[in-house]
């Protein structure tokens, strides 16, 4: 194998001849109260902008949407392709395109970049109004509740009274349990996929020592980097953390064992000896380009905050106003979102009365397996979903109304 | 898991018999469900709130398929996210002798819920004798259709054995039914000679303090 091999799109990236197609990301700035789009954390935004697209066609019911929520470093751009030219589609083409589970043939699919993002929704890298300078760290804490707020808004100015489904992996996962909980009568079923209802502590952890690398990069300038040399060692190093984390051990060995990069022999100095080392970097560089490393700060820092049971008591008290139905979905060599979480999220559904359905399938490609093709995972979507839009129109009850009340 | 590929265009005697224990608009768990045939039939025909729990991650889809919630995982954990008395009933089909703890996994049926259907292979049949008197080996038919060395039946039980566990753990039974293969309903005159396979329902006997 040679680095050019290891380094080139992977097959799942390009787009299929399944594939949508041609895409546009549109920006949307909401007409906001005087008092802007208040924070969490206690702040404020004076406005906001968020990046979105949508494929497939609303119907005249208005109940065939879902919305797709994504992870840390994804954006709006979930499948098909920008330009005739692009070797790589939407992060989530597998899944999403013509006849796919998502299928935008009978769904309408919106996906909208996160708040603190930096693929064209408001975030440390936006210009701040009253400085006319990017925000950087004078952009305030938002959090996944701030982000699913901002999503509603998208949501309500779409016309949608009630989404068929809220979908996402790893923090879209958090987004989307934050939905059900936050705005219950918006939801008609959750797909809650490799995810959790808090961050680990190990994930904080690996979380932390990303900021930390991006922090200590004197390019990194207080967050003041833009306009200048920005922290692309402290941002790649984060980024190589990461993608440890979302592989597993099993899989780092298949693909590239204890193979050597475009050498016979180890070098005796601090050169890339091994493959691995290689892909890493790659990843890392390749990332840098396209990744805000102010954004990677606000939004793993959000994704450390989430705990869904906060301000609730405990997580079975959390979910219980929850109006959906619930797809929930482990692999079985995550690490990062292990089963046992998906479990608890089950436990605390299940205690609830929600209809839950729970399936662990197994896989050696690590949290990452949630963004690969799997078929597993693509016939368990496409027949939930299948299910929740009878419900939908059946006027199914879902779950029982309280207590004992359900018996005839 | 239970086969149930096989039976979809038919419906099983036993699964029919099951459904006819249980009252309209039951709550009710299927533990080891397999594919979410029986569960669909009891949402369908009966109008029950219904649940499942299955340990096979294709049996899984299928009940995805059909549309069912259920619970990919271990039957005894699957069961502990459920409060006390949350479902009526409570069903195990021809899996009670695959469990490593019968009578825990009844227990814990019967705090889950109100009444336990259990179905399973009676080992008094009398073809199961007769092949262990006369050929001096493990029993093989169409109910127990594993060799002996890769059986998931590990606890087997024969009719009288199982009326004599609900005596001892304190279960009262309820109806019986006996089936002799490989699709007919019998009557209980010597059902644990002719029966191959039983179903039983069994309620907790309530104390004095409930």
């Amino acid at each position: 194998m040679t680095g050019n091999e290891i380094h080139d799109v992977p097959e799942y990236f390009a787009p299929d001849e399944q594939s949508i197609g041609l895409v546009v990301t549109q920006t949307w700035t909401p007409d906001l109260p005087p008092e802007g789009f208040p924070l969490e954390g206690g702040r404020r935004l004076p406005s906001i902008t968020l990046a979105y697209e949508t494929y497939g066609k609303l119907n005249e019911a208005r109940d065939n949407a879902i919305l797709i929520v994504h992870a840390l470093s994804g954006d709006a751009h979930v499948a098909g392709i920008h330009s005739p030219t692009d070797r790589k589609a939407g992060w989530w083409d597998v899944m999403v395109g013509p006849g796919k589970s998502y299928d935008t043939d009978k769904y309408f699919v919106i996906c909208s970049n996160i708040l603190g993002g930096c693929k064209g929704s408001i975030g440390p890298s936006s210009i701040n109004p009253e400085t006319g300078e990017p925000y950087g760290l004078d952009f305030p804490m938002v959090t996944i509740g701030d982000m699913v707020r901002a999503q509603r808004l998208l949501v309500d100015y779409l016309g949608i009274e009630r989404l068929l489904a809220i979908t996402g992996g790893s923090m879209g996962g958090f987004q989307a349990l934050e939905w059900a909980v936050r705005f219950p009568d918006r939801v008609a079923s959750v797909h809650a996929i490799a995810t959790a209802a808090r961050l680990s502590t190990q994930a904080i952890a690996f979380d932390e020592v990303g900021r930390q690398a991006i922090m200590a990069d004197p390019d990194w300038a207080g967050g003041n980097y833009y306009g200048k040399s920005t922290p692309k060692a402290g941002l790649a190093i984060a980024r190589m953390i990461g993608h440890i984390t979302y592989l597993s051990d099993e899989q780092m060995h298949a693909k590239f064992g204890r193979r050597l990069q475009d050498r016979e022999t180890f070098s005796y100095d601090f050169k890339t000896d091994f493959q691995v080392e290689s892909y890493l970097k790659y990843q890392g560089d390749a990332f840098v380009h396209r990744f805000d490393a102010n954004s990677y700060l606000y939004i793993s820092k959000a994704m450390d905050y989430f705990d869904l049971a906060n301000g609730c008591g405990s997580l079975i008290e959390a979910f219980e106003g929850v109006q959906a139905e619930f797809l929930v979905v482990s692999f079985t060599s995550d690490w990062l979102f292990p089963t046992y979480q998906s479990k608890e999220m089950v436990r605390a559904l299940q205690a609830n009365g929600v209809p839950t359905t729970f399936l662990e399938i197994p896989s050696t490609y690590g949290h990452d397996s949630f963004l690969l093709p799997n078929e597993r995972l693509a016939n368990a979507v496409t027949d939930f979903l299948a299910h929740v839009q009878q419900h939908v129109r059946q006027g199914h009850p879902g779950r029982p109304v309280s207590g004992r009340e359900v018996r005839a | 898991m239970r086969q149930g590929a096989d039976h979809v265009t038919k419906r099983r005697l036993d699964y029919q018999l099951i459904e006819s224990l249980i009252p309209p608009g039951s709550r009710v768990l299927d533990l080891g469900c397999g594919d979410g045939q029986l569960l669909k039939e009891l949402a369908e025909h009966k109008g029950c709130w219904v649940r499942g729990i299955e340990i096979n991650d294709q049996a899984v889809s299928e009940c995805l398929r059909r549309g069912m919630p259920v619970y990919h995982g271990d039957m005894l954990e699957g069961m502990t996210f459920f409060r006390d008395s949350y479902f009526d009933v409570v069903i195990l089909s021809q899996t009670l002798q695959q469990t490593a703890n019968p009578p825990q996994v009844i227990h814990e049926m019967l705090r889950v819920g109100r009444s336990a259907i259990i179905s399973f292979p009676n080992f008094g049949y009398w073809l199961t004798r007769l092949q262990l008197l006369f050929t001096g080996k493990m029993p093989r038919h169409s109910l127990l259709p594993y060799p002996w060395y890769s059986t998931p039946n590990v606890h087997l039980c024969t009719v009288t054995d199982f009326r004599e566990l609900c005596a001892q753990e304190g279960l009262e039974r309820g109806e019986e039914i006996f089936l002799s293969p490989p699709d007919r309903r019998i009557s209980g005159f010597l059902a644990n000679w002719r029966a191959g396979l039983a179903i039983f329902q069994v309620r907790r006997i309530e104390g004095p303090h409930g």
